[in-house]
């Protein structure tokens, strides 16, 4: 079967067949105030060559700084195996198997990525992706809705130290769904969830508590408290995680007595490059019985009817291809370029490998904020462990001095104000493996220089 | 032909209601809906005390084929969903009208007229069933 589009005299038997005109009328009964007609602020269309030299030119703007910023997406030596892998041309697809006898190598490689990302959280199943991080919180936030049916309430806490574009992004994906996403205080000395910020909810009807770990400031929640105190109230836990971490932090399926329920998060740590925030991927893990209401693909081994094993979609009944209006979700697909590069990265890197990164990044942020809290002027805000972000306190506006360090070719960190006003002149930064000892004094030397330039001015 | 025991009252989304003694009634999905999805292999059954409108969605059908809304032909409050669908979803292909009960249910207000079985009997012969 060729994958080809249709000619124009195939267009016109078709609509010759069933009786109508054009193509155009087919959607007539959209109202014509609904529709956009032509699209607003988008140019015309430019030749290869042409948008060859443009985006050539727009790269050459960003330059290669110096990265010290995390904030959700890391950045992590990618082996260069692979992407040679993850692009050939078997592979080289975004987009889903429906046909399971004609993709049985990419069905088996989701199936092992499935199988990586269930033993990664400890959780019993995986589906074979999601959008990205932000997205996925709002699916297993529906999610949650649906398995939880004791509760009725649709009520979700989400601690202040959850990503904010997460929060956005689920409040932007669910609200119109009646889920009611309702914030918990974090401390400001610990940069975490408030110790008693939960009492006010006790004999409360509350359908899900979602807990980042490690949270958005890089710090580690008291997980196993948060999830026994919620699981005792019938409330799920949904976790979000980041993967590297998972192979020195304990996993969320062994958080508590029980377990989280859902594990979510961003994948774009497990061989995705930073590019301007995506494409990225994310990644949804679960108990079995909640199996039937997480949403997306997933990938299951059988066997054909000469009993020799295979691989296929499973659990469709659930999915919007068939299930329609009622599906788990009908605004979720599967990142499968992505997942395919994350799938070979974690081939490669192995339990080992992955633990090795994670040390590394733990000790390079632990070696920058020695470095960077030498400086004078310069605090870190929050005590106690964190992974691999530090939130510091510095004595001059946050946004001035990072455009003094851009000019010097690097990137920082985030500043803080934006999302947390009351942290003050603050900036969250991060160091992965990718950086050297001359990297930290290099950043801390420039730190110096941009702090005692602005006091001077 | 299908199976359409003559005590029961239906509905034309493939239900059944059997009256039982104690004022509350039983509802299934008929033998000819069970036909028509194909084996099922999972069932979820509502909650007891679930209060329900008449026409609401109460339980979840799943074949190999497809996923399935059944819904409350009456209203009321549910006194017990099946528990051994959620091992055995099977029996309602092996025995719809009796063991593959989805809910127990007490019902509120008016009865609204259902089907009888000569009534269904005509639908599905209608449907091509």
């Amino acid at each position: 079967m060729a994958f080809i589009p249709h000619t124009r005299e195939d267009v016109e038997a078709m609509l010759a067949a069933i009786g109508v005109g054009s193509i155009e009328q087919l959607f007539d009964e959209i109202p014509a105030n609904l529709r956009l007609g032509a699209l607003a602020g988008v140019p015309e269309s430019l030749s290869e060559m042409e948008i060859g030299r443009l985006m050539a030119e727009r790269a050459r703007l960003d330059g290669r700084p110096l990265c010290f910023i995390g904030a959700g997406a890391y950045e992590h030596h990618i082996p260069a195996a692979v992407w040679a892998i993850a692009t050939r041309g078997e592979f080289y697809s975004a987009y889903t198997p429906y046909q399971a006898e004609a993709s049985q190598g990419t069905l088996q490689l989701l199936y092992e990525y499935q199988t990586m990302m269930a033993s990664l959280t400890g959780m019993d199943v995986s589906n074979a992706s999601m959008y990205d991080g932000a997205s996925a919180m709002g699916e297993a936030s529906l999610m949650a809705v649906r398995a939880n049916r004791k509760s009725h309430s649709h009520r979700i806490l989400v601690p202040s130290t959850v990503h904010p574009h997460y929060r956005k992004t689920a409040a932007a994906v669910a609200g119109n769904q009646g889920l009611v996403f309702e914030e918990l205080p974090y401390s400001m000395e610990e940069g975490r969830i408030l110790p008693g910020a939960l009492d006010r909810y006790d004999g409360q009807d509350i359908t899900a508590l979602v807990i980042q770990q490690p949270n958005f400031f890089g710090r580690l929640e008291d997980v196993d408290a948060l999830c026994d105190w919620a699981h005792a109230r019938n409330i799920l836990v949904v976790a979000v995680v980041n993967p590297t971490s998972l192979a020195l932090l304990k996993p969320p399926g062994a958080w508590g007595t029980k377990g989280a329920d859902i594990a979510i998060g961003e994948g774009q740590p497990l061989g995705v490059p930073l590019s301007s925030g995506g494409p990225y991927f994310g990644f949804m893990t679960a108990r079995m019985e909640h199996v039937r209401q997480m949403p997306g693909r997933i990938v299951g081994r059988t066997v054909d009817a000469a009993g020799r094993a295979g691989f296929t979609l499973t659990l469709q009944a659930r999915e919007q291809h068939i299930r329609r209006a009622k599906a788990t979700s009908n605004i979720c697909t599967n990142q499968g370029l992505l997942v395919t590069a994350a799938t070979v990265y974690l081939s490669l890197m192995g339990p080992g490998g992955l633990e090795r990164v994670a040390a590394a990044s733990h000790a390079r942020t632990r070696e920058l904020t020695d470095a960077l809290t030498k400086v004078p002027g310069v605090r870190r805000l929050f005590r106690g462990p964190v992974f691999h972000e530090e939130a510091l306190a510095i004595d001059r506006p946050v946004a001035p001095v990072l455009e003094s360090l851009a000019a010097r070719g690097i990137v920082g960190g985030l500043d803080l104000s934006e999302h947390y006003p009351e942290l003050g002149q603050a900036l969250l930064v991060c160091a992965t493996e990718t950086k050297t000892t001359a990297d930290i004094e290099h950043y801390a030397n420039a730190l110096t220089e941009c702090l005692r330039a602005a006091r001077a001015a | 032909m299908s199976n359409v025991p003559s005590d029961l009252k239906y509905t034309k989304s493939h239900e059944w209601v059997r009256a039982l003694p104690d004022g509350t009634v039983e509802v299934g999905i008929t033998d000819h809906a069970q036909h028509a999805l194909g084996d099922l292999v999972f069932v979820e059954v509502p909650e007891a005390r679930r209060k329900l409108a008449a026409g609401e969605p109460f339980a979840v059908v799943e074949s190999v084929k497809a996923a399935s809304d059944v819904y409350s032909p009456i209203a009321g409050e549910v006194t017990e969903g099946n528990p051994a669908l959620a091992a055995q979803p099977e029996v309602i292909n092996s025995d719809a009208y009796g063991q593959g009960w989805l809910m127990r249910l007490r019902p509120s207000g008016a009865v609204p007229a259902l089907m009888t079985a000569a009534e269904y009997q005509k639908l599905v012969a209608e449907e091509g069933g």
